[in-house]
């Protein structure tokens, strides 16, 4: 229990330090690039408009929360080394494992947030957008047929929200969740920020094409000793991150099964569960 | 520490060993549901170029597809329609679930493009010019084609096409069916199946059918009873000499 309250104190100090770091700016470039993209859009057809704000609103919000889960992991460690506050911590009765599991809840915490954030900035603008088309159609269609204008109405309902954007909003949560797990595994045995950012970074890419690389190792066929070892070095050793790019298809209007959504967020619970016992395991035993 | 290290490595690896038939199922699963079907291949990287590749493979496919649309739009606005058919080809190469973009694309060759190829004062041949506009009648089609072999659960596109075989093509037997598959979908608008059976009233040996057809429909009460729906009902009795006791009444 005690350790527990530890680790909650540790998580809670994270956020605030991260929080005070000034991080929330880069709400600002996503609010601008929202809401000054769909200014630039509005000579677009309303489908057209929809579809953009959706494309660029989740495409950012899945850039900002990975850079934000990749930099904000990467540093925190060097820091706590520099500024030497790790060994306060640590010569309280804190066990290391507990210090890397605070630091990790309070980056989930500010990830939790800042998904919050973004996603309810992008709904109100969606909302007033939609309210803006809607009362157009309404004007436009005012002589016209009943049925018309239900017809239109839908129309416009149907090219805006759609419920499915929630589980992929929540799947970017779990990718970005993932992705700070995982460099804080590399920022275990790294002997710099820089280095796990760059290591951090480099895995991102790589872990989108795991799935391809799988597939060419399950499939056979005649491939050269070396290629397979490579392909199987990519298939073992890095997340499959292509799994959790749901947004993509979601905002094409493909609706995201149950089953499908718990099982992804159950796999990327378990990468997060792999990444943080084994950097749990190797900061255990780093000299510091 | 080393130690540590090469554990740490052997039980990643041991990991991701363990957890591939997970992801394999995941993925196929994935696939069913209509996700992960973008083909990222060599002819998309040619197209993109390296960094648009490199986008599409690390999960902006969307907001690069958005761009992209962006682009096609300037391009339009120049009437440079080559480089917008090229461009409406990478859009939906990337986003082959987004029902606007083929249907946006489709539009723009089969009205637009072709317009344009028809009044182009640079070609005096009017065969050529017919040619021309033929051509991009067939390319708005093949998007609709393409779009609907990418989305067959969808009705959006069957009914576009079944708009474009009737207006641009005057194939319409072809259009009739088009309607008629799109109508098959839950949540189609009522009006494709009246849409089917006009165009088969058009359609040279379907005369029959047609009637019945839209007499079914008639017979479903006030909502399909609209006056295009009524005179074509009316000019058939006449045309198929349906006996005057079948026939509507007057009132």
């Amino acid at each position: 229990m005690k350790s527990l309250q530890g680790t909650w104190a540790i998580g809670r100090t994270t956020f605030t330090e991260l929080v005070r770091m000034k991080v929330f700016y880069f709400l600002l470039i996503f609010a601008l690039l929202i809401i000054g993209g769909s200014a630039f859009v509005a000579k677009f057809s309303f489908q057209e408009q929809f579809q953009m704000l959706k494309d660029i609103s989740l495409g950012a919000m899945s850039v900002f929360t990975s850079l934000l889960a990749i930099m904000a992991t990467a540093n925190f460690l060097p820091k706590d080394i520099e500024d030497r506050t790790i060994y306060t911590i640590l010569a309280k009765p804190v066990p290391r494992f507990s210090y890397l599991f605070g630091k990790l809840v309070g980056i989930f915490l500010l990830l939790t947030l800042a998904i919050i954030l973004m996603a309810g900035l992008f709904l109100a603008v969606l909302w007033i957008q939609e309210r803006g088309v809607l009362a157009e159609t309404r004007a436009q269609l005012a002589g016209g047929s009943a049925e018309d204008l239900a017809l239109a109405l839908k129309e416009v309902a149907a090219s805006t929200f759609n419920a499915n954007l929630i589980p992929g909003i929540a799947i970017i949560l779990v990718k970005s969740a993932l992705l700070a797990a995982m460099t804080l595994f590399l920022s275990a045995f790294a002997s710099s920020g820089l280095f796990t950012i760059l290591m951090a970074v480099a895995i991102y890419f790589i872990g989108h094409l795991q799935a391809t690389a799988r597939e060419y190792l399950l499939a056979g066929g005649d491939i050269h000793w070396w290629s397979r070892v490579l392909t199987a070095v990519v298939a073992l050793i890095f997340p499959d991150l292509q799994a959790f790019n749901f947004v993509d298809d979601v905002i094409a209007g493909v609706a995201v099964p149950t089953g499908l959504f718990l099982q992804t967020a159950a796999l990327g619970g378990l990468y997060v569960a792999v990444y943080f016992s084994l950097a749990a395991m190797l900061f255990a035993g780093r000299e510091l | 520490m080393i130690a540590r290290r090469i554990a740490a490595a052997a039980l990643l690896a041991a990991f991701g060993a363990l957890i591939i038939p997970f992801q394999t199922r995941l993925a196929a699963e994935a696939k069913a549901a209509g996700f992960r079907t973008t083909a990222i291949n060599l002819d998309l990287r040619e197209r993109i170029g390296q960094m648009g590749f490199l986008a599409a493979l690390s999960g902006f496919r969307s907001p690069l597809a958005a761009f992209l649309w962006i682009e096609a739009h300037t391009a339009w606005e120049s009437t440079e329609w080559g480089r917008m058919a090229g461009l409406f080809n990478t859009v939906t190469t990337l986003q082959p679930r987004s029902i606007l973009y083929w249907d946006m694309a489709a539009w723009h060759m089969a009205w637009n493009a072709s317009v344009a190829a028809m009044q182009d004062e640079k070609q005096p041949s009017e065969a050529l010019r017919i040619r021309a506009q033929r051509q991009y009648f067939n390319l708005g089609k093949d998007f609709l084609e393409r779009g609907i072999r990418n989305n067959p659960d969808r009705h959006q596109l069957y009914l576009q096409l079944g708009v474009m075989l009737r207006d641009k093509f005057e194939d319409h037997c072809a259009a009739a069916k088009a309607f008629l598959k799109a109508a098959e979908f839950p949540g189609a608008p009522p009006y494709c199946r009246r849409f089917a059976g006009y165009e088969m009233a058009k359609c040279a040996g379907h005369e029959r059918e047609a009637y019945e057809f839209l007499k079914a429909l008639y017979l479903q009460g006030e909502k399909q009873r609209l006056p295009t729906l009524v005179n074509l009902l009316r000019d058939m009795e006449k045309k198929l000499d349906i006996p005057a006791a079948e026939r509507l009444n007057d009132n």
